[in-house]
């Protein structure tokens, strides 16, 4: 599983920052997302994988013994996932509203900004 | 005892925010509000301070979990000056603002959103915790998003794709940091991760987490080879927005940079290599660039990037002397590059230009505002006694010690730079006589606007000019708190013990 999870990660960037070089505006998108991805699958592989053990104490003991499934990782993605949620809910109509001005989906052409008066 | 005080000024601008919305139509009392409540800011950022200076480094639990369980508050002398310059700052941007920005604007909910960011920055400086780090760097990008495409004008939104797009590239590299980091040690809390990084074995894989933390927070705070987006935006919102964006959006990047490099990483020879030459190529890369544009707020642009420059040169340097002058540097750009944004922002309302080739007869026409102007010119270059010149005293002494005199080639070559860019501004925009402006009829309306509405455009000029004289003249104090902030750097124990409660370790 880790393996399989390694590669898509790995994929996931991959695909991203290729997606982000390009010059069109909707695959630049596409790359900041699968970027976001690929980060949080990266911190859910990074936080150890383990099966079937949940991080709950039994009645009679204090505290956790052996193994078990760390929740700090699940609730750094939970977090992640919303915030990226939001940001690239921005970044799709800002990319829609600068498009109708612009009238170009070629990033090359937007650099109006970059002129002297 | 769980100081719980230490996130008031977190809270206080959230709460300010809220009661902006319910009063979304009423735009003369938002500003009245915000006023007020920059005012309240201010003072319980300056009790804050008060306090850490008296008390010493003052943690807050959250939920009164123990550290590296919960989330830690810290308010050490570094990030305390940081809210109080954050709050100062703002005053003067929320004064400035009741007249710098349209009535249209502010129905968009530009002052919400505007305390809403001030919220992220001072949760940003007190936070010790790391992913708790990253959240607050999104509070405050989301806002800043919003603040810099608010209205929506066509060069606006051009200059917003390429910011939104670097800021969340930042930010995913920022998070992959992160996870690298957690997957090493298993901690977020910084104090917990300053102990566990330095036993860590494999030297590689926290070097590359160390690179992968400059990358990201070298985006935010635009130093040389990543630093193309800031002059393609910073100069198309109104001047308002960008003073507060100039002002501290940057620098947040720079005190991330700072905190990270000496409580988590202790940077090792290649890395101190890398900043100076970081800090070096972007003092001169950003001078050029000024040297170029004729566009008073895309010379102030290319300065950020110029001065930024310094405060990383003086984190490569990393003798404790050296700290003591990128601290100092970054008291006095905060206020410094605040200023000049907002001196661009009344230029404009004056003359209705940004063109430096228009522009002209300030001095004819209005002798005081050019001596104000004269204050923060003269401060950014570094003449002494002004404030940007002690900064610069204490980096070059950085490097004597170090024999690094590369970067005396670097500070002097980019002091000189940014005294030729401003010397020719004040001839430009002072001395002068008036050309013929495009728009003859905004240079009246500055005259025919009521004096209330003048006083506003003036005053936080006055208030950030006085606050640069006071760290000119006053060096004394600010070089204590400075020499406080660097010794605590230096040797992080003190942090440590006191995030950790395990005594002085």
């Amino acid at each position: 599983m880790e393996i399989l999870l390694s590669f898509i990660t790995g994929f996931l960037y991959a695909s991203g920052i290729y997606l982000m070089l390009r010059r069109s505006l909707v695959k630049m998108i596409l790359g900041l997302i699968l970027l976001g991805n690929g980060a949080n699958m990266l911190i859910f592989l990074l936080g150890r994988m383990v099966k079937g053990e949940p991080p709950i104490i039994p009645d009679a003991a204090k505290t956790l013994a052996g193994i078990y499934a760390d929740p700090v990782p699940q609730a750094l993605i939970l977090t992640a996932i919303v915030i990226s949620f939001g940001l690239q809910a921005f970044a799709i109509i800002l990319m829609e509203r600068a498009y109708k001005f612009v009238q170009t989906d070629d990033l090359d052409q937007m650099n109006s900004t970059e002129e002297d008066i | 005892m769980n100081p719980l005080y230490i996130v008031l000024p977190v809270a206080f601008q959230l709460f300010t925010a809220v009661v902006l919305l319910f009063f979304w139509n009423k735009t003369n009392l938002q500003r009245g509000l915000s006023v007020a409540a920059s005012i309240t800011a201010l003072a319980l950022a300056a009790w804050l301070m008060a306090a850490v200076l008296q008390d010493g480094i003052l943690v807050m639990q959250a939920g009164a979990w123990e550290a590296q369980f919960g989330i830690s508050f810290v308010a050490d002398a570094f990030s305390s000056t940081m809210v109080l310059l954050t709050s100062l700052a703002g005053l003067a941007v929320s004064i400035f603002s009741t007249s710098g920005i349209r009535s249209a604007r502010v129905q968009l909910g530009f002052y919400p959103v505007f305390h809403l960011l001030l919220m992220g920055l001072n949760g940003a400086f007190l936070t010790g915790d790391i992913f708790n780090l990253y959240v607050w760097f999104e509070i405050i990008i989301i806002a800043s998003f919003v603040l810099i495409t608010l209205g929506g004008a066509k060069d606006q939104l051009e200059g917003s794709v390429k910011y939104v797009t670097m800021n969340l590239l930042a930010s995913a590299i920022f998070l992959t940091a992160i996870a690298i980091l957690y997957g090493l040690t298993g901690s977020l809390n910084m104090a917990d991760l300053s102990i566990q990084v330095a036993n860590i074995e494999n030297r590689g894989l926290v070097n590359i987490t160390a690179l992968l933390f400059l990358v990201g927070f070298g985006i935010k705070s635009a130093i040389f080879p990543l630093y193309f987006w800031l002059p393609a935006s910073y100069h198309t919102p109104p001047a308002t927005i960008s003073a507060i964006f100039g002002g501290l959006l940057t620098k947040v990047g720079v005190y991330a940079m700072i905190r990270v490099f000496t409580l988590i990483f202790i940077p090792d020879e290649f890395m101190l290599n890398l900043l100076i030459w970081i800090g070096g190529l972007s003092i001169l890369s950003g001078g050029a660039g000024a040297l170029l544009q004729n566009n008073i707020r895309r010379v102030f642009s290319y300065l950020i990037i110029c001065h930024i420059g310094y405060m990383i040169a003086g984190l490569g340097l990393y003798t404790e002397v050296a700290l003591v002058g990128a601290i100092f540097y970054l008291i006095h750009d905060i206020v410094v590059k605040t200023n000049l944004f907002l001196i661009s922002g009344l230029i404009y309302k004056i003359k209705g230009s940004y063109n430096m080739k228009l522009l002209g007869g300030i001095y004819s026409s209005f002798p005081l505002l050019a001596l104000m102007f004269a204050i923060s010119f003269f401060s950014l270059i570094g003449i002494p006694p002004l404030s940007g010149f002690w900064a610069k005293l204490f980096l070059i002494e950085g490097s004597l010690d170090t024999g690094q005199y590369m970067v005396i080639a670097f500070i002097t070559l980019g002091s000189f730079i940014t005294l030729f860019v401003m010397a020719k501004m004040w001839l430009e925009i002072v001395w002068k006589k008036e050309g013929a402006l495009p728009d003859k009829q905004s240079s009246t309306a500055y005259l025919a606007m009521p004096y209330a509405k003048r006083f506003a455009l003036v005053f936080p000029i006055v208030l950030l000019s006085g606050a640069l004289l006071f760290i000119g003249f006053g060096a004394e104090f600010i070089l204590a708190v400075a020499k406080q902030i660097a010794a605590e750097l230096k040797d992080p124990s003190a942090y440590l013990g006191a995030v950790l409660k395990r005594g002085t370790i």
